[in-house]
């Protein structure tokens, strides 16, 4: 573009030519700082994904870590800390010396988040470590904790002028779901996070989008001209997708029980993968593109009002029964679930996409604990064929096509085929031609928050959800989420160990039918 | 049900159709025993190699983990050998979990002598996944049977330090990189220190630097020269230098390069005290008057830069090594990518050799 008269012509930024070829693009010299460093999700996935980052050489050129948490300790205290969570949870054994690499840059601030003083002490660490480097680093703050503490996080980063970066790096915000637990408070949080920070600052985490399979969606649509052609109203009968875990909810009863199935998985993840599934081709791959396409898919969905939730919704509590061959107890037996709780622990939605390519295509979300195994995976149903002309004895039930996207356990893609019998008789019966990734190619996938945390140390948005989807998202569940918690129990059963509550059946269209778990 | 796969056949006289068979029933009847275990089909890789060094190399490719062939044919070569001898040998990494997969990887081992090398390719074809890319090695040398089975193969894996002379090193690598696709472990070995030089010139001010060093001095094995040309090339090529002939001076290779602006003095240094093969350090001086130098250290490389008003930091950029066996590995693996900076940075340093 011709520069305008008058204006200084900007300096055209050199491009480095080392990158070329590179599989791992450099990321910018990045200070990390955890809120609510000592706990699980920092144990379990945050600093493990450090570490792994760390062995791969894929961390920063320089990198420094400051947890911040309520407990009182010192900064060795704190890296001894880490170091026990890493060798428990990493996916790897670590080697020794890149984890004392890793540790020597750590550094550990205590206090209570709404404290000013805290973020007093945290501005000399992030200071010192610049000075060290004798540049600004960019700094990342990543909000591990309860969601209550999102709002005077961000407020009192806000006033102790951290959200902006007076020295020329860049400033990002991390935050972990849930964003909100109702649309009311989705859009609250969005307008104090707003108020600090710009959009473009904020990397709002929604781990499935890290997932390897999740982005090959986009490939699997994309990158293959034989499926675009089929993927619409005309061919499409109906698109199911499946979360189903076969534990129950374990320690986590205080948490479980005042989230529930629909808020825990359908709101963020589920409503995730119906995007993937039915988003129009974006015009590149860019965050702003990809995700301009995924609110135009939740925008098309209509919320549904309070008089047509019961045909379009259905929740249930897991009962005693047996799981890996044990007896295991109900949801209302478990340790910490308050007696007559109405929390769901499955939770089914039948959701239309009423736009030009999707009309009249029921999508039906479906998520649970405690069913017969763990599965997540997207299932297309194509419409059948106009004319069967091989009903002949012996068929064994000619069914449409289905496509069938496994994200896990066994990543891949299946498609149903009716195949004749070998014989004499025209007979029929289904067959599968099977993809899987893991025969395919060599690479194992990294875990979805290595990808996550590079990609938020890299500005790229890509992978996170914008203020608009998330709000979008709760606007579709909200009238249910409200529905539910005025109607009282108890809730419909289903037996542990099951393909989950009868009542879901009632959420199906004349012909189709939930797939066996 | 087996928990893991090992199905093993052998035959002696055999024919490379007697051995197909083979593969298949071995296939079948693992399937048939537990369908949870299914076929690999990414990459076949035909290993050329002389016969009594095929125990150190089946070593080696233990050792590479996930990054296995999904079929391994080795040719281990005996001249005298009259008779074809093979053995196949099917295995998983490990159980499947329940509701899980395991994958099953093959390796076909065929014992030939000199009669058979005439008809090589008949004996290497039917052994190999069609439509799967195929990765050829020959660690002990071999050219002439290299460039016969470069006929079944896309890509060729070498090591160019293995050549005690850098020239045929370099030359030979450039004559196979006009047949196929060149994975060279020399070049894998120094993909740590070209992403962190990449990385520490990311910064846009410092962008401007790179156009401007005047001078770049490599520290490496005595035995592995070709590696430090390489490196030297990559920087060469990457930043549109034009290389001259280095000449020796002591242990050391010394030249200039011609930059757009300036010359670069360039310096190939011996490190006698590296007790493994590979670089040692890497200096890299800007007309500013910054240096930076990346060297080997515990647990990742050692940076160390010099500012223009002469401040030193010193720090280390974690990462582990990954040991010659992960190196190998990488090298399986980059058989299914392509690096488009590796010719461009063999011809550099091709145009260095002394």
């Amino acid at each position: 573009m011709a520069a305008t008269a008058g204006q200084p012509t900007p300096q055209a930024v050199p491009e480095n030519p080392l990158t070329a070829g590179l599989e791992r693009l450099p990321v910018a010299p990045t200070t990390l700082v955890i809120f609510g460093a000592t706990g699980d999700l920092a144990r379990r996935k945050l600093l493990p994904a450090l570490y792994n980052l760390a062995h791969e050489g894929a961390l920063p050129e320089r990198f420094h870590l400051v947890g911040v948490s309520r407990k009182e300790k010192e900064h060795d205290d704190y890296r001894a800390e880490c170091e026990q969570a890493i060798r428990r949870f990493s996916r790897r054994k670590p080697d020794d010396s890149v984890l004392s690499s890793l540790l020597d840059n750590v550094k550990y601030v205590p206090g209570t988040f709404d404290d000013e003083a805290v973020y007093g002490e945290l501005h000399t660490v992030l200071d010192e470590f610049e000075k060290e480097a004798g540049e600004p680093l960019n700094r990342a703050f990543y909000l591990s904790t309860a969601p209550s503490f999102f709002p005077v996080i961000v407020e009192r980063l806000g006033s102790s002028q951290l959200a902006h970066h007076e020295s020329g790096g860049e400033v990002r915000l991390i935050i972990e779901k849930p964003f909100g637990t109702t649309l009311e408070e989705a859009r609250e949080l969005n307008r104090r996070v707003l108020a600090i920070f710009d959009e473009a600052q904020i990397f709002r985490i929604d781990h499935y989008l890290g997932k390897e399979t999740v982005q090959n969606m986009m490939a699997f649509r994309f990158a293959n001209g034989m499926f675009e052609p089929l993927w619409n109203r005309n061919y499409i009968e109906s698109v199911q997708i499946t979360a189903a875990e076969d534990i129950g909810i374990g320690s986590r009863a205080d948490y479980y029980d005042s989230s529930g199935a629909l808020r825990d998985l359908i709101q963020n993840h589920m409503l995730q993968l119906l995007c993937h599934v039915a988003m129009e081709p974006p015009v590149n791959f860019t965050a702003e593109e990809v995700r301009n396409e995924k609110v135009k898919v939740l925008q098309a969905i209509p919320p549904p009002g309070v008089a047509e939730i019961g045909q379009m919704a259905v929740r249930a509590q897991y009962s005693a029964g047996h799981a890996g061959g044990e007896d295991v107890l109900g949801y209302l037996q478990e340790d910490g679930v308050p007696e007559g709780s109405i929390t769901e622990t499955y939770a089914a939605l039948r959701l239309e996409v009423d736009n030009w390519r999707w009309a009249g295509v029921p999508f039906y979300l479906r998520t649970g604990k405690r069913l017969a195994r763990k599965i997540t995976e997207i299932a297309v149903t194509l419409k059948p064929v106009p004319h069967l002309a091989f009903s002949q004895e012996g068929s064994l039930g000619v069914q449409p096509n289905q496509l069938v996207l496994t994200l896990q356990p066994n990543e891949g893609v299946s498609l149903r085929l009716g195949a004749k019998i070998p014989g004499t008789r025209m007979s029929i019966r289904p067959v599968n031609m099977e993809f899987l990734y893991g025969t395919a190619f060599l690479s194992q996938s990294p875990e979805a928050y290595e990808r996550l945390i590079t990609d938020a140390m890299r500005g790229d948005a890509t992978l996170f959800t914008r203020n608009d989807e998330v709000e979008a998202q709760w606007r579709i569940c909200d009238p249910i989420v409200g529905s539910w918690s005025q109607t009282p129990g108890p809730l419909a059963q289903y037996e542990a160990g099951s393909q989950g509550p009868e009542e879901a059946d009632g959420l199906l269209r004349e012909g189709d039918t939930w797939r066996a778990i | 049900m087996p928990g893991r796969s090992d199905a093993v056949w052998s035959g002696e006289g055999t024919t490379p159709d007697a051995i197909e068979a083979a593969l298949r029933e071995l296939l079948v009847e693992v399937h048939a025993e537990n369908d949870n275990f299914v076929p690999a089909r990414v990459l076949n890789m035909i290993a050329f190699v002389d016969r009594e060094w095929s125990g150190e190399i089946a070593n080696r490719l233990r050792g590479v983990g996930r990054y296995h062939a999904s079929r391994t044919l080795v040719l281990a070569y005996e001249p005298r050998r009259e008779r074809l001898d093979a053995r196949v040998m099917i295995a998983s990494d490990g159980a499947p979990g329940p509701g899980e997969l395991a994958l099953l990887h093959e390796t076909v081992v065929v014992e030939l002598g000199k009669r058979h090398l005439d008809d090589l390719l008949t004996i290497a074809d039917p052994l190999v996944v069609t439509d799967l890319p195929t990765l050829l090695w020959s660690p002990h040398g071999h050219h002439e049977i290299v460039t016969e089975l470069l006929a079944l193969a896309q890509a060729v894996l070498v090591d160019s330090v293995e050549e005690p002379i850098a020239r045929e090193a370099l030359d030979r690598a450039w004559e196979l990189t006009t047949q196929a696709y060149v994975v060279d472990l020399a070049w894998l070995r120094s993909t740590p220190w070209r992403e962190r030089v990449a990385a520490m010139f990311d910064p846009v001010w410092l962008r401007r630097e790179l156009r401007t060093i005047t001078s770049m001095t490599v520290r490496h094995h005595p035995t592995s020269t070709v590696a430090a040309m390489l490196l030297a090339g990559w920087l060469a090529s990457r930043l549109d230098w034009r290389a001259s002939p280095l000449i020796a001076s002591g242990e050391a290779l010394v030249g200039d390069a011609h930059a757009s602006r300036q010359h670069v003095a360039l310096r190939l240094e011996a490190a006698p005290e590296l007790q493994v093969p590979g670089l040692e350090s890497l200096t890299l001086e800007t007309a500013s008057g910054m240096s930076l130098r990346l060297s080997r250290g515990a647990g990742g490389l050692r940076a160390h830069r010099r500012d223009e008003r002469g401040a030193e930091r010193e720090w280390t950029i974690p990462g582990a090594s990954r040991g010659e066996q992960g190196v190998l590995g990488e090298g399986i693996r980059q058989a299914l990518l392509r690096d488009p900076t590796y010719v461009p940075a063999l011809e550099a340093a091709r145009a260095m050799l002394p």
